[in-house]
Formats: structure tokens, sequence, C-alpha cells
């Protein structure tokens, strides 16, 4: 796979680096180039180049590179009742975001309200999605970065009791998915527009409940060990956008509003924010409409919604040295666990309160129309919309996935982080670009693939 | 599900001069996909440290930032061939594994993104992006064993985590998997599922799918959508009749044969039979 990175000369330098030019004259600057053919940790790959002049950042990519997939091309034509399971495919790591984004977008175009109970069934899946996600991405593919360790099996020859723990909460996630999702966490088959195919039983819900338990304090426990690490103190006036919610830490639905300000419902979403394509990456990128990057995932979520968590979550934030806002990245490992702790108490809460619904789905009956939806994935808000004519056939599709919308912001933390790191030789600064990017657990996936670290000092 | 793996002994000796058993090299590979396949082998959660304490994980992005030069022992490659140099790398990774096996639906049969063999996809690239000119992809979206020999072609979209283990554990020791290559009807009779084809009318393609998932569509009242591809000597074109009976149109049998395994032969004559 390490296959040599095509330096491509870039057109555009950022607006805000620094303008200081180098004297040609005197011939000696020089040029270090570091080149990292693939990142690894990650779900999906993609590409790094930095541009070092005269000891300042002049310019910075990161390119997300996986072949193009065309899924908003090939679903036109397609019935609205498969879209769910094919946008699902889109990411196997975290496909709620794509199966219930969808449905909800044809559920708001259809005009169709789902029962309480289902909007119950929908958000205890979507808690054992952030479970099993968060779990995987803190434990298993974040912190061996803070020990300087090469991957969890590493952490695991030390520390054997932390991972087994990790491990068994990654699993508890994906067991709240496989009991209502039909037995499978990847790209689960129960659920559909309208609700479920079949009613998960009160019984094989409560039977989580002790294990919930546990990973109630499991999860602490691994929060506070996280807590321990050493952080890097970067921080960044970060645009946080995230869902929400009136009366609950949203999920699986709300209005999209950000700290400097906006709410808006999700049907306007792409007034304020916008998908450019840029030539160095396959994933259209997520700028505002001023052309600013933005932040969503976990630490805008944290910043934006803080008070809605509960008693017991931010007491566990608090004793980890989290404030009520977070701008440290590095620091999104712990509000990762925090979210964790949420998770488990909140699916508790919902199946203690579950009582089976009447009927597993509303029927839908399709109509020329359009939809919107968006929910929290593990990685930051998913936007969904779709057109269909009468006979519910797709006639335009826009999928945000997050990791495309944080693309700038990652960017920006990249040229920050390599500003203050320029003193670094060079496996160091590689090493903390790669940090600095798995900072976001970015699922490339969503789109892209392979990345490479290109840098040119002159 | 414990993987174990012949006793073989290294001529190296460890420092304290004791022989180490040697530790079956195996690599994980990424081509066009959403990499569920590959968390399956994370997903198995409960064995995942016992499998890991009998191999070596010499390559696997996802997991690992360690890597451990070829020759492998065993590649598992996840995803389908989009663009020219992930055929020219596919080719490289062949060179360099003792035994490759396909993992998936984008793997085995070109997966979702092969829907793309039926249409235009200048017109697809146009409807995506907004500046064509910066994309690079190749006509199709083509499965492994279309440019280099294949060992074993393990399917599902996403594949089964306690196949992966067999099909790992079998491979390195040298038997056959234990796969059976039979049709979903055949999961639906041993797990006493009624037919919900014969009992409800409700479209199903299980009777031409590959067995595997673990019967999960047919148990939760719903006709199985074709994750695992054709099973062995499936009869599309009578399957499709049936379906004509229970009042689907043309098109919705030729997208409900047209999905994540839509590239893979019998699928793909059946649905070309209703464009």
């Amino acid at each position: 796979m390490a296959t040599a990175a095509k330096t491509t000369k870039a057109k555009a330098t950022k607006k805000s680096a620094p303008k200081k030019e180098t004297n040609a004259k005197s011939g000696k600057s020089m040029t270090r180039t570091i080149q990292v053919d693939e990142l690894s940790r990650v779900e999906g790959e993609g590409a790094l180049f930095v541009r070092v002049k005269d000891g300042v950042n002049k310019e910075w990519k990161f390119r997300l590179v996986e072949p193009p997939r065309f899924f908003e091309a090939f679903l036109q034509g397609r019935s609205y009742m498969e879209v769910p399971d094919i946008t699902a495919r889109i990411c196997g790591i975290c496909p709620m975001a794509y199966l219930m984004g969808a449905q909800q977008a044809m559920e708001d175009a259809l005009g169709i309200q789902v029962t309480k109970p289902i909007r119950d069934l929908r958000r205890i899946m979507y808690c054992g999605e952030w479970i099993e996600s968060h779990v995987l991405h803190a434990a298993m593919l974040h912190a061996p970065d803070f020990l300087g360790l090469d991957d969890v099996l590493q952490l695991a020859a030390t520390n054997k009791d932390v991972v087994t723990n990790a491990l068994q909460l990654k699993k508890l996630g994906n067991d709240l998915l496989e009991v209502i999702g039909g037995g499978r966490a990847i790209h689960p088959v129960n659920t559909r527009v309208g609700g479920f195919y079949k009613i998960p039983s009160k019984k094989a819900l409560y039977a989580l409940k002790d294990q919930l338990k546990w990973g109630i304090e499991a999860s602490i426990a691994i929060a506070k060990l996280f807590g321990t690490f050493e952080f890097s103190d970067y921080e960044d006036d970060y645009h946080c956008v995230s869902l929400r919610h009136p009366d609950e830490y949203a999920i699986v639905e709300g209005r999209v509003v950000t700290n400097r300000g906006i709410d808006i419902p999700v049907r306007d979403f792409h007034k304020q924010f916008k998908e450019v394509h840029a030539q160095h990456t396959t994933a259209l990128q997520g700028w505002t409409r001023d052309n600013e990057p933005y932040l969503t995932g976990p630490n805008a979520r944290y910043t934006n919604n803080y008070s809605q968590l509960t008693k017991l979550a931010k007491e566990v934030a608090k004793e980890v040295g989290l404030g009520t806002t977070c701008f440290n990245p590095f620091k999104s490992i712990l509000v990762r666990m925090v979210e964790t702790v949420y998770a488990c108490e909140e699916a508790l809460r919902l199946i203690n309160n579950y009582e089976e619904p009447d009927v597993p789905f509303i029927e839908s009956t399709p109509k020329a129309s359009e939809g919107f939806g968006m929910t929290e994935a593990p990685r930051g808000v998913c936007y969904h919309s779709y057109k269909m004519d009468h006979n519910g056939h797709i006639l335009k599709a826009v999928i945000s996935s997050p990791t495309a919308q944080n693309q700038p912001q990652i960017e920006r933390d990249l040229f920050g982080v390599v500003e203050r790191s320029l003193d670094l030789d060079e496996a160091a600064l590689k090493h903390r670009c790669e940090q600095t990017i798995r900072n976001y657990d970015p699922c490339i996936s969503c789109s892209a693939h392979l990345l490479r670290l290109t840098m040119v000092r002159e | 599900m414990v993987v174990t793996t012949r006793t073989k002994k290294t001529t190296k000796s460890t420092k304290s001069g004791a022989e180490r058993r040697y530790r079956p090299k195996v690599a994980v590979w990424k081509f066009a996909s959403c990499d569920g396949c590959q968390l399956s082998l994370l997903s198995c959660e409960d064995d995942l440290l016992d499998v890991v304490g009998e191999i070596e994980i010499a390559y696997f992005l996802e997991a690992t930032t360690a890597v451990i030069k070829g020759p492998y022992d065993l590649s598992l490659v996840e995803g389908s061939i989009t663009t020219e140099h992930d055929a020219q790398r596919i080719r490289k990774i062949r060179q360099q594994s003792k035994k490759l096996i396909t993992i998936g639906a984008c793997a085995t049969s070109g997966g979702i993104q092969a829907l793309r063999n039926f249409g235009d996809v200048d017109h697809f690239i146009r409807s995506v992006y907004a500046r064509p000119d910066y994309i690079s992809t190749l006509r199709t979206s083509s499965p492994i064993h279309e440019h280099v020999p294949v060992d074993f072609e393990l399917r599902g979209c996403p594949i089964n985590k306690n196949q992966l283990v067999e099909v790992i554990n079998a491979t390195l020791n040298e038997r056959a998997p234990n796969i059976p290559h039979v049709s979903q009807c055949v999961e639906c009779k041993k797990n006493g599922t009624v037919c919900l084809m014969v009992a409800k009318g409700v479209p199903c393609l299980g009777p031409v799918t590959h067995a595997g998932c673990g019967n999960l569509c047919p148990s939760t009242d719903r006709g199985c959508f074709g994750c695992f591809g054709p099973s062995e000597a499936p009869n599309g074109p009578s399957l499709a009749r049936q379906l004509e009976k229970l009042g689907m149109s043309k098109q919705e049998i030729r997208d409900f044969f047209r999905s994540y395994n839509g590239n893979a032969g019998a699928f793909r004559e059946t649905s070309e039979a209703y464009d």
C-alpha cells in the first residue's frame, strides 16, 4: 500500500496563512519533505500535505482520497423505502446515522409522525451506536497515542483489564443495536421508514439492564483513567455546530444551533452551511456561508448542550478536568467517554420506561415531496435531504457526513498544531499530525480513504 | 470460537533461549468499501484477544500503526476495485500473500458502488461533484477475483463475524472452511422460520441468496434482500416470475436483484432481464 504520494503543487494558499516571504537571493532556503503514506487507526484513509517555508507554515491540506462511490447519484430512481438500507452502506462504523437520517427525511417528506415507543427504540439504538463507536475510538484507536503505543494490543499487554472492559463496553453497544436491530450491529435489518419490521420485546430489552448498570461504572472508570493522560494545551476558537432539543441531550433530532447564535430548523441547514468541492479531496468540504470552517462532533455537542447532560455525567466531566465547554481537540477523548457514560444512563432510563408499541411501524404512501433529516452521529451532525416523485422514486439526494464537514476545521487544527511544533524532528512532527487527525476519529470511509502526509520544508 | 494454529517451531529463539511458536502473519487490506467488514474483526469482542494471540497482525491500518513487511501468510481483502491505482495495488498484495481471502460484498461482487456498472459514470460524477475534472475513477466497480486469483470468498454485506473466525481458523490450519453454499431457505428451515413468501406473500430473495447471515431478515418478519449474494445454483428467473405473481412491478423486481450484490453473476443476469 505504501505508494509514493503525489506532491501536488497547490494552487491556493489559505487566506489566514502568514505572509512572510523568503529571501530568495540567499539561496539558502532549505526544503525538507515529510511524507506519510498512510494513516493508521482511523476509519478510513486520507492524505496530508504541509509546506513550510523558512520555518513558517505556508500551506496545508487534508485530503480524503478514497475513490468516490457516488451514493447520491445511484440513489436517483430508487424507491424511498430502499434508501435507508442503501445509505447505511456509506459507513460500517456508524450505519445508524445513515439509516435513521434517511428514514426521518422520508417521514418528514410524507408527513409521518412516529409513536413515542418507536422514537424511544431509535434513541436506544443510537445510544448503542455512540457506545460502540466512542469506545472503539477512544480506547482502541485514540488512547494508544497518549501512551506512545502502536495499538490497543500493546495496551492489552500492559493493562489487560482496561482493554477487556473496553471490549465488553463496545460489545454492550453492539448488543443494544443487535437486540433492536434484528441481530446485527453493522447494517441492522430491523429498521424501516415509519419504524421497525418487528417489535423488540420488553423481555429482550430488560435483559440488558444489568449490563448497562455495569456499563455506567465501567465507562466512568475508563474516563477517569484517560483523565490522567497528559494533554496538549492547544485550543481554537471553534464555531460549534450541533443539534439541540428542548428536552434532552440531542441525539436523534432537534434544531441546528451553534455557539455563535445560529438556531435554525434542519431544512434550512444548507442555507447557513455549504458544501465545497475542493480539488485536493474527494469529500465535499463543509463551510459556513461566510467561508469559515466549523466544528461538529463530541466537543461541539458538549459545548452547546452541556447543561442537558445528567448529573452523573457532569460529575465525571468535572473529575476528569473538563469545564462546561471544550475547545481542546485532544480532550475529545474525554468528552467521548463522558458521552459514553451518558449513553449508558440514557439507554437504561429508556429501557426502564419502555412499553411495546401497538404497531411496529406507521404506514406510508408516497407522494411528490421533499424531506430533511439530521441526527448526531458519533462524529457529528449527519444531514440528509431527498426529493421524490409521486411514485416515491428519488429525484435528488444530498447527504453531508460529519467528517466531510469537519475537513476544513481539521486542516485549521493541523495548521495550528504544526505551527507550534516546527522544532520537532520529522518523525515526531508526523506523529503529532496523525494525532491531530485522530482527535476527530475521522470516519473517512464516509467518502474517502488513504492518508498520506507530504511535508515540504523550504 | 477459538482460533488455534498448527504449532510450527521457528528456528529463532527468544532471549530466554526457549523456542517460540510461529504465529502466521495476517494482513487486512481495504479498497472501496464502508469499513464494516474489517470492523467485524474488531467486533469479535469476546474472542479478539484470543484471535490475535494466535496470529501476528502484520498490517491492519484500522487497528494499528505497526506495519510488518510481507510476505504474508494470509491477506484479508475488503472493498472493490474502482481506480487504476487500486488495480495495481491488489496485484502487488497478491504477490506478497500465500493465501488471499476476500471479505464482504464489495470485494466478492463489486458492492453497492457497482451500481455505476449499470449507468453512466460520467453522469454520476456530474450529479455529485461541482468539478467533474477533479475526479478520477474507473467506469466500473469490480470484485477482486476479476483482478487476481482468490483462495476463498466470504460473502455478506456485512460478513458474519463467526464465519470470519472460521475462515481464518480453517485457512491457517490448511483445511477447507465450513461455510455452506446453500440458500437462505435452508436457514429458514433449520431455524423453523415460517416462509414469509408462502404464508404472507412477502417478497423475499431467500430462495436465491447465499446463507450465512444467521437467518436475520426472515426471523424479523422481513423478506431477505440479498446481502450475501447468490447461493450455489440459484434460479433467478423462476423467483422473478414468482415475484411478478406477488404484484411487484418490473422496476421493483430489477432493483430487488440490483443492490449490494447487483453485479454478481446470477443477480445481474436476472435484473438485466427486467431492464
